[in-house]
């Protein structure tokens, strides 16, 4: 657990981090969104000391980080950033060393660290460990990024607009890996973005921020329905609201007992693609299939409009 | 054309030893530039021994002018060095503007006539393309893999050591090259002070008018420098192509 405690920056006369206060949980996924200058990297680069705050404290676990000295800190905190900047003169396999040589891990332990991350992402040892980043694709560059910011199984990782630098089916595809990698490792996540559909896709909890004050902090579904301050609503976005608050449940979550004899949707799926499908079709309603192919139960296109209202 | 380029560079190696292992065989080249049958080729000293001492004196000198301009190029890149910058800038400007003849008539007082006042003047002259070069590259360094590298933990001087020298080294290297190649040719001077080297031979084609003496120094001399340069080059590359850091 993250408590960030009255945490403030200035340079000079001009304040960044204004007063913010929050507890990031344990094992969840956390997002920072604002819009550029909000003061939302300064925010995160103060949780690892990248940046020393002028007033307040960050605990972890109920340690204050500023107990040991900054570097020793960020040795235990995972630290991912747009553009991945992977070490150019390093392969790839050493990149991903970097904080366990800093640790004094031996070699196989090492060895073997590097060999099981790189399968995770999904990149064959074989082929990659020995490859230099500029080697790599844009999608391959960011992975081995994430890859070497969790090397050292660090219990969190601070991500400052990680996909920032992806195409949207590359970014699309990293936002899975990363949903994947956080339910397989437990890390806790701290993630910047200004892009609010990656917060409401990622994030457990949202954090609004705007000209370094922390306007609203809770589960994006609350950021839609009881937004806190006008610019909340803005990020949020007032058009598209309804659907985006179907995006954030799964047919498996609202599925109602019964059957029908409309078109298999996956649980997996969200409200928002299920009513698509059932547009698309012409139908009333359809059936909901677990991953396993049982039946959880089924939808209707009024059932899932009932969702779509605040409230 | 690699190959033509590697014929030259074999063939302007092969004359410079030629000629510095066996100068005789040369003496009906130079012949018709003596008068009065004044000898041909340079007798008052074994030329591959000059040449020798020559490099020797260039090699010490860039040694002491890369250490000092690294080491210092290193301070003023630090946030706690930054101040010296301006006041390190005009210290090295100063060793490269001011005429290292004039280095020699200020040290020769000081330290004797020999190889020390050379050695001072061509270190002083040589600072400056490796001080630039190594700001120029530590400087250029790419902010994301600098914040990677503090964000993954490194120490400062882990940071330096690990990271921003290895991508500051091609520059580096070429600052060293240009400080190298500059100081064969001015090392010629230390010959007025009595250092060993090839400024001998010209020297003595001044004083006796002889301009077989004047051109064999002078050729040696830019034979060597530009072999040099090009071997020196060649071996930038190599590194950089090892480390991954074109």
């Amino acid at each position: 657990m993250i408590s960030v405690e009255n945490l403030s920056k200035q340079y000079g006369a001009t304040t960044v981090v204004d007063g913010v206060s929050m507890v990031i949980e344990r094992n969840s996924i956390t997002v920072i969104v604002g819009t550029s200058g909000s003061g939302k990297s300064t925010l995160l680069r103060m949780i690892n000391r990248l940046i020393e705050p002028t007033r307040g404290r960050v605990l972890i676990d109920g340690h204050d980080t500023t107990g040991e000295p900054a570097h020793l800190l960020r040795r235990r905190i995972g630290y991912a950033i747009q553009g991945h900047g992977l070490f150019p003169h390093r392969t790839v396999a050493e990149n991903i060393a970097t904080v366990p040589r800093l640790l004094g891990w031996d070699e196989a332990r090492i060895r073997a660290r590097v060999e099981e991350l790189l399968l995770v992402f999904q990149l064959d040892p074989g082929a990659y460990a020995g490859a230099f980043p500029h080697q790599l694709s844009g999608g391959q560059q960011q992975r081995v990024g994430v890859a070497r910011a969790l090397a050292a199984e660090p219990a969190v990782l601070l991500m400052d607009e990680p996909f920032g630098a992806l195409d949207p089916i590359i970014r699309a595809k990293a936002q899975d890996d990363l949903l994947d990698i956080q339910r397989r490792f437990g890390t806790t996540i701290v993630l910047v973005t200004h892009d609010m559909d990656e917060a409401f896709r990622l994030g457990d909890r949202v954090a609004v921020m705007s000209h370094g004050r922390l306007l609203q902090y809770d589960r994006p579904a609350v950021l839609l329905t009881r937004p806190a301050d006008p610019f909340v609503s803005r990020m949020t976005g007032v058009s598209d609201r309804a659907m985006r608050l179907l995006s954030l449940t799964t047919a498996g979550e609202a599925a109602l007992p019964g059957v029908s004899d409309g078109p298999a949707v996956a649980a997996s799926a969200s409200l928002r693609e299920v009513l698509s499908e059932l547009l698309w079709r012409g139908a009333e309603s359809a059936v909901v299939m677990d991953s396993d192919g049982t039946r959880r139960g089924h939808l209707t296109i009024a059932a899932i409009l009932e969702r779509g209202r605040p409230g | 054309m690699p190959g033509m380029a590697a014929i030259v560079r074999l063939a302007a190696l092969v004359l410079l030893l030629a000629f510095l292992l066996m100068p005789q065989s040369f003496a009906p080249l130079f012949a018709p530039l003596t008068q009065y049958g004044a000898p041909p080729i340079y007798d008052q000293g074994n030329l591959l021994t000059l040449a020798l001492a020559h490099l020797g004196v260039v090699c010490c000198a860039a040694a002491a002018s890369t250490l000092v301009a690294v080491g210092l190029g290193v301070l003023v890149t630090r946030p706690s060095g930054a101040q010296f910058l301006p006041l390190s800038r005009t210290l090295v400007n100063i060793g490269q503007t001011f005429p290292p003849v004039a280095v020699l008539a200020v040290t020769v007082p000081l330290v004797g006539f020999g190889e020390k006042p050379t050695l001072i003047a061509l270190f002083a002259y040589g600072l400056l393309p490796i001080f630039e070069n190594t700001i120029v590259g530590l400087q250029t360094c790419p902010p994301q893999v600098l914040e990677a590298a503090s964000g993954m933990g490194m120490s400062a001087r882990q940071r330096l050591l690990s990271v921003e020298l290895p991508l500051a080294l091609p520059l580096i290297l070429e600052g060293i090259r240009l400080s190298l190649v500059i100081n064969v040719g001015t090392a010629t001077i230390g010959s007025t002070v009595a250092a060993k080297g090839l400024g001998e031979v010209i020297i003595a084609g001044l004083l006796s008018n002889n301009n077989a003496f004047i051109l064999q120094g002078g050729l040696v001399t830019g034979l060597m420098a530009i072999l040099l340069y090009d071997g020196l080059a060649g071996l930038e590359r190599r590194i950089c192509r090892t480390a991954h850091l074109e």
